[in-house]
């Protein structure tokens, strides 16, 4: 079964960490999860700042500059897991950087394959 | 027939939890289990109209899963779905072993506990969830016990059991590495259970000491069910011995009767022996965590005879493990109380003294510290605390004693 692990951080926060640390860690959690067969996808976002928001009412679009809403921990990045049930994808959360720093939202993913 | 009923009513009490265990793990979904029993239940009124079966929970458990295979047919008819294929094909495998009994229904039972308390359920959807599956309450029952919406109480159940089927909430006990954590969840949620019926100064008196009466009885199973868990074994001693001086911490009025105060004939001496027992075992098994000490500590009040002649060298002594366990500020004060009776109220009174920053604004703190600045006959200052606890304190009831207390040492 799949879950996404939506990784949350407060942009200042993450300020006080070594960015080298960072990556390091992630590369590491990255490459742990590829070993062990339950990635299946991962992206990281560019700054909240580089965001544009779209919205279309009636035929007529607006164009947002920054994020829908402001928050104090922006979403930053995700994971895709595949793994037995949310117990397993709580651990592997508990081991993504992202949780340490931040906050990790552990959310399963709809199969359209399988009926609902 | 009101007489069968009754009998009926019994059996389905004593039944439904450990029945409704078992049904999950089989048909794999909590709401087909819970319909399929509820059938089951309603056949079993016909036909144990003129006996009941030797084996009631295999016979509901039979019954419930045929309605199940019977309710997955007809749902495969019209839309062969795939999932209820997979469950039909697995449920017509099962067989009526009765080899299957014993250990494989404590395990369900335990399954099923740990889910309803899996920590990414919050903890009133825990409460809620425990009380109506292994508790077979009602949702009315519940939503009237604490004291909320029949409509809201509905709806946090029906949440709380579509998140444990689409997040694939695992039906199972935690592995080992797991299961002290965990351990603490479920117990965390049988006590909150249980206090909810004995703190709360709302609702009626008898559902109250019903919910306690719950509490208890999901706390002995579970007891039962983890036998070398002496923390579950204080908890559940711990429960027994309050609920044991149930009767006595109210007066007609409703208004609460503090400890000292209390008439200890009113007490159930015969529940006090058994909970009193059964803690010395769990405490010559090692037991020694919070649960534990914390049923001793009510132990040495409820076998005293009198409030003087309390043990309060060994509450000391507990209270002194107990805060090295979980150091909180409410821990030294009952400490430093017992120090007071142990040694001299001079002596508990400079333990006192030391967490006027952590309690100031508790008025228990204020009370406790007044009784002693009384004792070392400092009477003004004793005054003045009082004074202070009213200025904390909204509770009616509390009050009064307050204010009573007040009054008592304005004529000395």
């Amino acid at each position: 079964m799949q879950y996404a692990l939506l990784i949350y951080s407060d942009p200042k926060a993450a300020d006080q960490v070594e960015m080298e640390t960072v990556m390091a860690e992630y590369n590491k959690f990255t490459a742990d999860v590829q070993s062990e067969g339950i990635l299946v996808a991962g992206e990281a976002l560019h700054d909240v700042e580089t965001a544009t928001t779209v919205r279309v009412r009636e035929g007529a679009a607006t164009h947002t500059d920054g994020p829908f809403a402001e928050t104090k921990e922006v979403f930053g990045g995700f994971y895709i897991v595949d793994v037995a049930d949310l117990d397993a994808a709580i651990a592997v959360a508990e081991r993504l950087p992202g949780s340490w720093w931040g906050s990790v939202e552990v959310r399963p993913i709809i199969d359209f394959s399988q009926d609902q | 027939m009101s007489q069968a009923s009754a009998a009926l009513e019994t059996v389905f009490r004593l039944e439904y939890g450990r029945v409704l265990a078992t049904l999950i793990r089989h048909v794999g979904d909590i709401d087909l289990a819970e319909d399929s029993l509820s059938e089951a239940m309603t056949a079993a009124l016909t036909a144990w109209e003129s006996v009941i079966p030797e084996n009631p929970g295999a016979w509901l458990t039979t019954t419930a899963r045929r309605k199940a295979i019977d309710r997955l047919r007809r749902a495969a008819n019209y839309t062969s779905k795939q999932a209820e294929l997979r469950h039909l094909r697995q449920l017509e495998q099962v067989e009526d072993s009765p080899d299957e009994q014993a250990h494989a229904i404590v395990d369900d039972q335990l399954r099923l506990i740990f889910t309803c308390c899996h920590p990414s359920l919050s903890s009133e959807v825990q409460v809620a969830l425990t009380l109506k599956t292994l508790g077979g309450l009602s949702t009315q029952e519940i939503a009237r016990a604490f004291l909320v919406p029949e409509a809201t109480m509905a709806q946090r159940i029906v949440r709380a059991k579509k998140k444990i089927k689409t997040a694939n909430i695992p039906y199972r006990v935690p592995p080992e590495s797991e299961l002290t954590s965990r351990l603490s969840a479920v117990l965390q949620v049988i006590y909150l259970i249980f206090n909810e019926g004995y703190l709360s100064a709302a609702g009626d008196r008898y559902l109250r000491r019903d919910l306690c009466a719950e509490a208890l009885r999901l706390g002995t199973l579970l007891t039962s069910l983890m036998p070398r868990e002496t923390e579950a074994a204080g908890l559940a001693a711990l429960m027994s011995f309050h609920l044991a001086r149930f009767e006595a911490r109210t007066d007609e009025d409703g208004q609460a009767v503090l400890l000292e105060d209390q008439d200890r004939s009113l007490w159930d001496h015969e529940a006090i022996a058994e909970a009193d027992r059964r803690l010395t075992h769990t405490l010559e098994s090692g037991g020694n965590g919070p649960y534990v000490l914390q049923a001793a500590i009510a132990g040495v009040h409820a076998t005293s005879p009198s409030f003087d002649q309390t043990g309060w060298e060994e509450i000391a002594f507990l209270y002194t493990q107990l805060h090295a366990l979980q150091p909180s500020p409410v821990i030294a004060l009952n400490k430093a109380i017992a120090i007071a009776m142990s040694v001299s109220p001079q002596a508990g009174l400079e333990e006192v003294e030391l967490l006027g920053e952590a309690l100031g604004q508790y008025p228990h703190f204020h009370t406790a510290r007044a009784k002693l600045l009384e004792r070392v006959g400092r009477f003004e200052e004793a005054e003045r605390a009082i004074e202070v606890a009213l200025t904390l304190t909204l509770n009616t009831s509390d009050r009064a004693h307050l204010e009573a207390e007040l009054k008592r040492m304005g004529g000395l």
